[in-house]
């Protein structure tokens, strides 16, 4: 009867919420099970990405094609053809969209982590849900636009082949997965980090409204590594402190044959973009308990 | 093991008032600092409660504070208060929209909250997209939406455009789908803000039907926010009552809505004069007497048998008026109207000059306890409104009562008793 009764005691002490909320958390209190449970939310917001992106025009998806093709094209008249910039003997069509398709998506997968708070106060002011469902949904959609993206690539790859084109394709091409969640990490990271920063002071929002065009350059999408290791070889730790450029010119290297390619230096990338994407991570899940205050 | 399923332990959340510039940087600054030597947060200690209308002199403000209160299994909590009270911002904190600054709330089992109907929705995506996309924000699973769709569709009454994008419904259409969602969620708690007042007539009877239904036969527990008194009434088991972001009444419903009502005075003056809202150019009232007296409080006695109106002014033009009292309830419910122009047909008229207005207005023998809030309104009916003061006065009615017997209730029995015929 004694026993009983204090077992009864020691129930009711150790009741089990299933909610706590608090003003303090700890700093790794990511609830990543929440996450699985909301699993169906991703879906949702990506299926939402596509009816919505097509809805009333009439090309429809086609659209995801005639960007990079237009700005291949102009690439190639300005780049390749007005300022002569050379692309170490590889097509220019190849060398170009190769870049860019490798660029959209970081810089996609930037954009829309970077605006994940802006654009979507609405609903986040209204119900909660874990947050970070808005940009993992945004890397996978832009992973289904990569996809078509560089099944474009591979055409225009292919056609250059039948054209008589010898490229050094190489088993490096087995990274290219690797490389692609890398993109992925790095422009979730940096792009979670910096929204997190400018909820409250938008200072940053200027510099990342330029800075993004002005990173395109400070990586190696429109030339190539070597061309700057020639000309320019000061200037160069610009380019290598860079994470992107070790997967873009890994990227190259696996489906052409040239430029710089070393295990060193991709493992560099890969520890700053780990780094970056835990930070981001971090900075995200700690601010996004209280933005709707500050926003 | 108690049945408590929401503890809300000493809750509090401060705001800063004003725009956020260069003087936020330095208040960040001083917390992180704070911080870094393991201290409290400084800006803790100042700041005001919530009161609107007066100027504080602190750059902070508490819109929630000291907030303790637990919500057992199956309780549905009205809480009420005036605007800023605090109450949108507990529903916010128990949503996890927001955190709290102080404090902690536990909650056991599932919570879904319901501030806003059609969260999510996107004007592109067709009805049954957007039920899916809404469902899921609300936390339910694909499996789930798929299972209730039908139910879903046939709540909101829009089968017949379930595929048709939701930026071509009316928005009476688009609130009944985005409730018809929320309305088949099967959380254990439904926090659910003001979205009833949403919707015609007949909808938001479906709505507090199926709130009733959630809260009574299938025992859930539910946090209800509304000013909309009637709802509070019919639906909720407990009442807590926001003042300033305190809690300043907890308890059943009906003594819940008396103290929230009985505070609810604050605006009204004193004086019944100076409630008078507008008078027309030519007319200048100095004096307006209801139930005997200026004041704007009185008490309507056990057996008293009328009520004297006075009205005292100038008029720089012959006056064709006539004198009106609604009687309301205080949640604004009309209750009867001395309006002697209206069914009579007869106006007064009155040449230029002061004038004395003077009424003794029969009440019904058995009048039941109650408060009963007065317009008091010169009007020519169909053509002006000379003076208009609504809201002007409370008559605190003791209720009729004789020997043995006791006295009705206005809330239960209505506004007065009937009489044998003779």
């Amino acid at each position: 009867m004694h026993k009983n009764f204090q077992s009864l005691i020691l129930t009711s002490m150790e009741e089990k919420w299933d909610i706590i909320i608090t003003n303090r958390s700890k700093l790794f209190d990511i609830d990543f099970r929440e996450l699985w449970r909301y699993r169906d939310l991703v879906l949702m917001y990506v299926k939402r990405d596509f009816i919505t992106f097509y809805k009333q025009t009439i090309l429809g998806p086609i659209w995801y094609f005639i960007q990079p093709i237009f700005t291949t094209i102009m690439f190639m008249f300005v780049f390749g053809g007005i300022a002569g910039i050379s692309t170490d003997g590889v097509p220019q069509a190849v060398f170009y969209m190769g870049g860019l398709v490798c660029w959209n998506y970081f810089s996609d997968c930037f954009s829309r982590s970077n605006n994940v708070f802006s654009s979507n106060k609405g609903i986040f002011g209204k119900v909660y849900f874990p947050r970070l469902v808005v940009p993992i949904a945004g890397v996978i959609s832009n992973l289904i636009k990569l996809g078509i993206q560089f099944s474009l690539f591979l055409a225009v790859y292919i056609y250059f082949i039948c054209q008589g084109v010898h490229f050094n394709f190489n088993a490096t091409v087995l990274l290219v997965p690797l490389l692609i969640v890398m993109m992925a990490a790095l422009g979730l990271g940096t792009g979670m980090l910096i929204s997190s920063l400018t909820i409250k002071y938008r200072d940053l929002n200027f510099l990342v409204s330029f800075g993004l065009s002005l990173l395109m350059y400070a990586t190696p999408v429109i030339y190539p590594l070597s061309i700057l290791k020639a000309s320019h070889p000061q200037y160069l730790w610009v380019l290598l402190i860079n994470p992107l450029t070790a997967i873009l010119e890994t990227f190259k290297y696996a489906f052409t044959g040239v430029g710089m390619f070393s295990w060193l230096y991709l493992l560099y990338s890969f520890v700053i973009t780990t780094v970056l994407f835990i930070w981001g991570l971090l900075v995200f899940n700690r601010v996004q308990r209280n933005f709707m205050d500050v926003i | 093991m108690s049945n408590t399923v929401i503890d809300i332990d000493n809750v509090g959340k401060q705001y800063m008032l004003g725009t956020f510039g260069t003087g936020t940087l330095s208040h960040d600054l001083n917390r992180w600092w704070a911080r870094m030597r393991g201290k409290e947060d400084p800006f803790l200690k100042i700041g005001d409660t919530n009161d609107r209308t007066k100027k504080g002199d602190s750059d902070f403000v508490w819109a929630l504070r000291d907030i303790s209160f637990k919500v057992e299994q199956g309780d549905v909590v009205g809480i009420i208060g005036k605007n800023g009270a605090g109450k949108s911002t507990l529903l916010k904190i128990l949503s996890r929209v927001t955190s709290p600054t102080l404090g902690t709330i536990k909650i056991k089992g599932r919570l879904a909250s319901l501030l806003e109907v059609g969260t999510g929705f996107h004007p592109e995506m067709t009805g049954r997209e957007n039920i899916f996309m809404n469902g899921s924000i609300m936390g339910m699973t694909k499996q789930e939406i798929k299972r209730k769709f039908d139910e879903i569709v046939d709540f909101a009454g829009v089968a017949k455009y379930v595929d048709t994008p939701v930026k071509r419904y009316s928005s009476g259409m688009m609130v009944r789908l985005g409730f018809a969602v929320a309305a088949h969620l099967e959380p254990e708690i439904l926090v659910v803000d003001e979205v009833l007042a949403v919707g015609d007539a007949e909808f938001q009877k479906k709505a507090v039907g199926k709130m009733q239904d959630v809260a009574q036969s299938e025992g859930r527990t539910v946090l209800f926010v509304s000013h909309n008194m009637a709802a509070v009434r019919s639906l909720c088991t407990r009442g807590v009552v926001l003042k300033n972001g305190m809690v300043d009444f907890m308890g059943s419903v009906p003594d819940s809505l008396a103290h929230y009502l009985k505070n609810d005075d604050e605006t009204r003056k004193d004086l019944i004069i100076n409630n008078v809202k507008s008078t027309k150019y030519s007319l200048k009232v100095s004096n307006i007497e209801i139930n005997g007296t200026k004041e704007a409080n009185s008490t309507i006695r056990n057996g008293q048998e009328f009520i004297d109106v006075l009205i005292e002014g100038t008029t720089s033009e012959p006056l064709t008026y006539d004198v009106m009292l609604i009687f309301k309830t205080k949640d604004g419910m009309p209750l009867a109207t001395y309006a002697l122009g209206h069914y009579e047909g007869e106006l007064v008229h009155c040449p230029k000059g002061d004038f004395t207005i003077q009424r003794k207005i029969a009440l019904p023998k058995i009048l039941t306890k109650g408060i009963i809030c007065v317009d008091l309104f010169l009007h020519h009916p169909m053509v002006e409104y000379q003076l208009k003061a609504p809201n002007c006065c409370v008559l605190e009615c003791e209720g009729f009562q004789k020997g043995f017997g006791s006295a009705m209730d206005q809330s239960n029995n209505g506004f007065m008793g009937l009489e044998d015929f003779k």
